[in-house]
């Protein structure tokens, strides 16, 4: 994953897979990922590329600390 | 490389209240609930105005009951319906922002009083109204804002007007009040919405911190468990279903000439209440030792408007002068609109349990009907006094009737109003409640202390019913 660019970063612990955050991603760069957590769900994956930081799925997302997204200060 | 990074603000980093959990960071809430995502919105406006300490939440009963274990402020956590009543309090009692977050069944069904009261008095509280259409903590069953037709587990055939009525628009009926400063319904349906449900609850809290009143932001909300629906199913009927029935958008915006809301604090001091009961002028009561003065019970009755309720006061006061301890307890009721009315008044050395008299030493009856309702209640032994105007009587058994002109005698006194007055003469010259006449002079004047030309002729029509017990009763 190419930290120079924006990226969202999923706690896969805390990530109910509700599926919000995949439906409001204007660039579709997240998907339900395969791999059971600890709880019994398939957390969200970030695809690894193409995320322009406009946290559109951090403020849809209703659980606290499932969801971030991190942008690199220019310069 | 140096990241800015949008996180959560204004919420704990583990729930450690939830209990022991796989997930020490995960809220209890169903997957994609609206509720995490308003909690989000409200935390981050806190930590960003830097108010958290100085914020208290009230937690409603339903689904968000456990509010308190995710915002990093004050709370408390109040019983169904009652946060507007709890939240008018501590913005009362403290300059802080108070935040009642409620939800459907707790705010516009057992709480709709209490929040329309509270509106109404523009109470400092941000109200965010969650609004997914049915009772999620228990079940789902059907709320006020259930839709018409939606189907919920108490209205299994979808909701029938006719027999459910329609659904309450809140924000619609908060808006006909005049305090309210900011009235908007928002949603948290889609990025576009939720963008807007920020700006709107941050609006809010700006407006509590800054003192201006009451506000209400109405949230239509998912509840995908309840609604039988998957996350995104269930936004897409929020806009395509839900909107209709409630409108977005802006219903009031007075933010712009409302002013800091002062108010003037109450002074709840034993000084001020007792100058406002007229209190401060009475002795306090003394250790009385003697052994002679019996206890008197007496029952006052009559038409509203004879005076019953005075002429009790008149017997406290007089007790109060020579420093007994009394009581004095008015009927209310329905008798006090021009039927009887009656008065218990207690006069004893001993501190009064109770003030309620069941079986008076003493019955003062100004007319037949309470003559009628209280005779059978006097102690054997016991005396009634009543007007003779009254005509015949048959008394009980065992109890000493007094017929007092009580009328006629005032008018002669030249007081046609102050029957009540020769009835005190009368229990004064039978010596009735052990109290001496300075007593009863002094109760006299402070019962007319407010319009002292009426002192002077009472103490006449007082001593006036002392003679006539002199010369008529044996
Ligand atoms: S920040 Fe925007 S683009 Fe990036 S993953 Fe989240 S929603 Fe998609
Ligand atoms: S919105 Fe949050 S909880 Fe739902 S799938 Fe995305 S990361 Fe997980």
């Amino acid at each position: 994953m190419d930290t120079t660019k924006p990226y969202p970063l999923i706690n896969p612990l805390e990530c109910k897979s509700c599926g919000r955050c995949v439906d409001a991603c204007p660039k579709k760069v997240l998907e339900i990922g395969t791999e059971l957590n600890a709880r019994g769900y398939l957390p969200v994956v970030y695809k690894g590329e193409g995320c322009i930081g406009c946290a559109s799925c951090f403020y849809t997302c209703p659980e606290p600390h499932a969801l971030e997204v991190h942008i690199p200060k220019k310069g | 490389m140096e990241e800015k990074i949008i996180r959560t603000q204004g919420i704990y980093s583990e729930f450690p209240r939830k209990g022991p959990s796989a997930a020490p960071a995960a809220t209890h809430y169903c997957p994609g609930c609206g509720h995490g995502i308003i909690h989000k919105l409200i935390a981050e406006a806190l930590a960003d105005f830097g108010i958290q300490d100085k914020t208290v939440m009230i937690s409603p009963v339903g689904c968000a009951v456990f509010a308190y274990y995710y915002f990093d402020a004050g709370n408390i956590q109040v019983a169904h319906g009652r946060a507007p009543a709890v939240a008018t309090g501590v913005s009362r009692a403290r300059d802080c922002v108070v935040i009642s977050y409620q939800g459907d069944g707790d705010l516009a069904s057992i709480g709709l009083n209490e929040t329309l009261q509270a509106a109404n008095r523009g109470e400092k509280i941000a109200v965010f109204f969650v609004n997914n259409t049915v009772y999620g903590m228990t079940g789902g069953q059907m709320a006020p804002t259930t839709l018409i037709g939606e189907k919920t587990i108490t209205c299994p055939d979808g909701r029938d007007p006719l027999t459910q009525g329609y659904p309450t628009h809140m924000c619609e009926l908060i808006s006909t009040l005049k305090a309210p400063v900011f009235v908007e319904r928002v949603a948290v349906s889609d990025i576009k919405n939720i963008r807007n449900a920020r700006r709107a609850i941050r609006k809010a809290i700006e407006i509590q911190a800054e003192g201006k009143g009451y506000t209400f932001v109405e949230i239509l909300s998912p509840c995908p468990t309840n609604l039988g629906k998957n996350a995104v199913a269930n936004n897409e009927w929020i806009n395509t279903e839900m909107v209709k029935e409630f409108p977005l958008g802006n219903y009031r915006d007075r933010t712009a000439e409302a002013e800091h809301v002062e108010r003037t604090t109450s002074d709840f001091s034993t000084e001020s209440l007792e100058k406002l009961f007229e209190l401060d002028s009475i002795a306090a009561p003394i250790e009385h030792k003697d052994p002679n003065f019996k206890e008197s019970q007496v029952k006052i009755a009559g038409f509203g408007g004879q005076g019953v309720l005075s002429l009790g006061t008149m017997l406290t006061q007089a007790a109060q002068a020579v420093g007994k301890q009394v009581s004095w307890y008015p009927s209310y009721g329905p008798e006090q609109r021009g039927g009887t009315s009656n008065c218990s008044v207690i006069i004893s050395n001993d501190r009064i349990g109770s003030p309620v008299v069941y079986h008076p030493d003493l019955l003062v009856a100004m007319n037949r009907p309470s003559l009628e309702k209280f005779q059978n209640d006097v102690k054997p032994g016991g005396i009634i006094m009543y007007d003779a105007i009254i005509g015949d009587v048959e008394l009980p058994k065992g109890v000493k009737g007094v017929a007092v002109p009580a009328q006629d005698l005032a008018i002669q006194a030249g007081n046609p109003r102050g029957a009540n007055t020769i009835m005190l003469g009368v229990m004064l010259g039978l010596g009735l409640t052990g109290l001496p006449e300075e007593a009863f002079q002094t109760a006299l004047a402070a019962n007319f202390a407010k319009k002292p030309k009426l002192i002077p002729m009472n103490l006449e029509v007082l001593a006036f019913a002392q003679k006539w017990v002199k010369e008529n009763v044996k």
